[in-house]
């Protein structure tokens, strides 16, 4: 019995700009995983109920309109109100350096800006997630 | 990770929403001891109204499930969705875009959508499908909406778990050939013509009606008229002509033509402004009841049980013949076809042997 890992790639925030997200769902697809996406304009309750409902293992967000200060941390938070903290969160977009500090203090584990290779990305969560 | 198997039955049916998911993925992943909490949840079995949503790709499924929701949600309706989108054959990944379309209804606690990969399944669903059906339904959901796979010709296993079965067509797709083929055809309780703004839907409308209509007489032994291609279309030629008008007892066919017929009805929609959705959820809802109190509903359901037990040993087999066993068995009897010391159907004789004695730990 092999666990397929199951991901969540969502756009929280109000850009319409889901280039980035589709290129990172497509990338864990073509690493074995089943990715759920969201699309754009979520709030960031609407993607904690869905991480919860579909049962993943990574909630990976996408933003690109500046107010990740709020909505990533609003996330994680979220989350462990239900008492999901062993769902690995991370983020990427348009991020700056300054911010991540930042953001990894509030739970967001790691924070991928444009030029990553989605190899680094696909490792980083085969790496990571917390359940087995 | 070991799972109390109990306390995951007694959260399900408690409605406990990480219990819920949780006990899906394990189906999905084939977790055998699961399948014990099947012990528990058997008694509130039975509940729910099972709606499958089958059709091509593209033909408007998802947005119509969504439009579905919220109509079953005004009826005070506690609503559970499965969703199921391909497996690629070459990395076993998925994207599952269905639910895309549904979030709207995500913080809605009366609403539980669960995205499933096929996961190699051809028959338009997955091998977890019915079993995170039966979950959802012990859960409390009275009705659970189950979208298939975008289907081609043949994908028809959805008849083995839905009470109704909704086929979605769209305009521009084939002419009147492709709706005579034999499979999928022939499996919808109900005919959704979505997309229906476009030019050629009343065209497509036509010509199921024609194609169901072939059927029922065909059934019934009687001929099957010349002329104007469906009873409608023949009333509205008639009316045309001034005929009907004259003669102001209408037989119920006339009325009618389908109802009286009990054929499949045939309704438009447009599930992007929502346009014919009530009529459909209200078709569907009746169609329920009516099943249901006249005993058709039963028969139906066993034969479903019926088939998907049929689906589990079969598959039971497979797995056994994949497992480090069965392969050695596998191996050791197509060497021996090969050298010619047994023949094949004789090798197949022995390997079925094995496995029901034995073989199966």
């Amino acid at each position: 019995m092999k666990r397929k890992i199951r991901v969540l790639v969502a756009k929280p925030g109000l850009d319409g700009h889901d280039r980035g997200a589709k290129v990172i769902a497509r990338a864990l697809r073509d690493a074995g995983m089943e990715v759920i996406y969201t699309g754009l304009r979520q709030t960031p309750e609407q993607i904690v109920q869905a991480a919860l409902q579909e049962d993943v293992d990574v909630v990976a967000l996408s933003i690109l309109s500046g107010a990740h200060n709020h909505l990533f941390p609003r996330v994680v938070e979220l989350l462990k109100e239900n008492k999901a903290e062993d769902i690995l969160v991370f983020g990427g977009g348009v991020i700056p350096e300054d911010d991540i500090p930042f953001l990894k203090s509030k739970g967001i584990a790691e924070v991928f800006g444009p030029g990553t290779p989605t190899s680094v990305t696909v490792d980083f969560i085969k790496a990571n997630i917390k359940r087995k | 990770m070991q799972t109390n198997h109990e306390d995951l039955a007694q959260r399900c049916l408690s409605g406990d929403i990480r219990a819920i998911a949780r006990l899906i993925s394990l189906l999905e992943d084939g977790d055998r001891q699961a399948y014990q909490v099947f012990g528990t949840l058997k008694n509130s079995l039975g509940r729910a109204q099972i709606i499958g949503i089958t059709g091509p790709p593209g033909s408007g499924k998802s947005t119509l499930t969504d439009k579905m929701i919220a109509g079953l949600r005004k009826r005070g309706k506690r609503v559970g969705v499965i969703a199921v989108d391909p497996s690629s054959p070459f990395s076993g990944g998925a994207i599952l875009g269905d639910r895309l379309r549904m979030q709207g209804h995500a913080t809605d606690p009366g609403v539980f959508i669960r995205s499933l990969a096929s996961r190699g399944t051809l028959g338009g669903l997955s091998k977890a499908t019915a079993s995170s059906v039966n979950v959802l339904d012990a859960a409390g959901y009275d009705c659970i909406i189950i979208e298939t796979v975008g289907v081609g010709q043949s994908e028809v296993d959805i008849v083995k778990v839905a009470d109704t079965v909704i086929l979605v067509s769209v305009p521009g797709l084939g002419d009147d050939i492709q709706v005579i083929k034999a499979g999928i055809m022939e499996i919808g309780d109900i005919f959704v013509v979505n997309k229906a703004d476009r030019d050629g839907a009343d065209r497509v409308v036509r010509e199921i009606r024609a194609m169901l209509e072939t059927q029922a007489m065909l059934k019934f032994g009687k001929a099957v008229p010349a002329g104007p291609d469906t009873l409608a279309a023949r009333n509205a030629e008639a009316v045309h002509h001034g005929r009907l008008m004259e003669t102001p007892q209408k037989t119920e066919v006339e009325q009618d033509p389908h109802a009286a017929l009990e054929l499949p009805p045939v309704l438009k929609t447009v599930a992007e402004t929502g346009e014919g959705v009530d009529l459909l959820l209200e078709t569907a809802l009746k169609q329920f009841e009516t099943a249901r109190l006249s005993g058709e509903l039963e028969k139906r359901r066993m034969r479903a049980i019926r088939a998907q037990l049929q689906d589990l040993v079969s598959w039971q087999v497979m797995e056994y013949f994949l497992s480090h066993e069965g392969v050695q068995h596998l191996d050791r009897l197509s060497k021996a076809v090969f050298s010619h010391s047994t023949d094949i159907y004789s090798a197949a004789e022995t390997l079925f042997e094995e496995f029901f004695h034995g073989g199966i730990k």
